[in-house]
């Protein structure tokens, strides 16, 4: 945690001094607290930052923001207001409130309280800076903690949000008592093949299976570091002990293995995943027959 | 660390019990290839459930058994490399080519069953 660096950039000034005009420019803020919420909350309205939430929303917050924003100026640390920003983040993000809107109400309300201090020292020049001295570095390590609050809090949502999406989008399933299907759809790059390969692996541990069909007829095209990756991937398997099958290769996909000159011995490929389950079926000793042949 | 080397039916058992080094691996492919003669084996089982690395030499020395073993007419099996395990042998390009792996013990037995439970009959 960083604490505020309230630090007089005038050297005449002690810096007592300076902790004494904070009190100061405390009280002020206290004191003036409804007029300059009023100016902040219209300022807000005019420029339309906010417009996801209610006006009796935006009220609400503004008021807590003011006052936390007040609080940090006056304890001069910033945790309760990191807290705060980072509470109020996981409430509005769903909202759809954008990185840009908080920023700018912070930077509003910042103005809004700089003009206040010109308003009531505007005739003691002196007074003035000691005071913006000790205001501003204050103003900016808020506004710089409540923006990066918001944007860490956006950040660990998309981050959660990939993985869970990553999770989905490569289910190993079981058909069959020990024959699992993994069917890849979409891009694979060089991450989600790592985590196709673990959740291979120990999808193959866990259920004990014996033979399992990778379908990649959703799979357009891939790399040669890719389809290296998927080489490898097989043979991985069948040092568990596990047989794969590949299925549904794209006439790109093929000529991409040719050109990085596989083994085909190694790999046993069927045209679609029909083809595969029905090898995997036979290498497993499975038969299976309609019903009116069976009764027959 | 030696392996114990066990009789279980027609097949040994070998179970690998931690980081074996290099001269390790030397004894143990004699033991086992000196054994499935006097024993008259028809199957090796090598376990290496316990093993979290599996480096050149040891991969060289798992496909030399393999193919001596073969020669003095038996099977291997090598059961229970972990998942990490076989990636990493991969990666580096150590695939145990031409020897059978299993997921456990029980599979290695069922499969050895199969090839050697051949009866003579008149």
């Amino acid at each position: 945690m960083t604490d505020l660096q309230i630090v007089p950039t005038d050297s005449k000034l002690p810096l007592d001094n300076s902790a004494a005009l904070m009190r100061e420019l405390v009280a002020h803020l206290r004191e003036n607290r409804t007029g300059l919420r009023e100016e902040w909350l219209r300022r807000i309205f005019e420029t339309e930052l906010l417009t996801a939430m209610t006006r009796e929303e935006v009220f609400a917050e503004a008021t807590s923001v003011y006052d936390s924003y007040v609080e940090a100026l006056e304890t001069r640390t910033l945790e309760t207001l990191q807290a705060y920003a980072q509470n109020l983040s996981e409430r509005i993000i769903p909202r759809g409130v954008e990185t840009h809107e908080v920023v700018g109400i912070v930077l509003l309300l910042r103005d809004v309280l700089a003009r206040s201090l010109f308003g009531k020292y505007h005739a003691n020049f002196k007074v003035l800076n000691a005071i913006l001295d000790a205001y501003e570095p204050a103003a900016n390590s808020i506004a710089i903690t409540v923006s990066v609050g918001f944007v860490q809090q956006r950040e660990r949502i998309i981050r959660e949000q990939q993985e869970a999406i990553r999770e989905l989008s490569t289910p190993v399933l079981q058909v069959r008592e020990r024959l699992l299907i993994l069917p890849i759809i979409g891009v694979i790059d060089p991450q989600r093949a790592r985590q196709l390969t673990e959740q291979l692996l120990r999808g193959i541990r866990a259920t004990r299976a014996k033979v399992v069909v990778i379908d990649i007829t959703g799979v357009a095209a891939m790399d040669a570091s890719v389809a290296n990756h998927l080489v490898q991937t097989v043979e991985a398997a069948r040092l568990l002990g596990a047989m794969v099958i590949v299925t549904g290769l794209s006439p790109e996909i093929a000529q991409t293995l040719v050109n990085i000159g596989v083994d085909l011995g190694k790999m046993n490929t069927v045209g679609d995943l029909q083809g595969g389950i029905e090898e995997a079926e036979r290498l497993l000793g499975y038969k299976v027959i309609p019903s009116e042949v069976a009764n027959a | 660390m030696q392996v114990p080397i066990l009789k279980q039916g027609a097949h040994l058992i070998a179970t690998v019990q931690s980081a074996l080094t290099d001269a390790d691996l030397v004894q143990l492919r004699d033991a086992i290839v000196e054994q499935v003669g006097r024993t008259r084996a028809r199957g090796v089982i090598i376990d290496v459930t316990a093993l979290d690395v599996v480096d050149s030499f040891a991969t060289a020395t798992m496909r030399d058994i393999a193919q001596m073993i073969r020669l003095r007419g038996a099977r291997t099996v090598i059961v229970g490399i972990q998942p990490e395990v076989a990636f990493a042998m991969v990666q580096m390009g150590l695939t145990l080519e031409g020897v059978t792996t299993t997921l456990d013990l029980e599979e290695a037995l069922e499969h050895l069953g199969e090839r050697t439970n051949g009866k003579v009959a008149r």
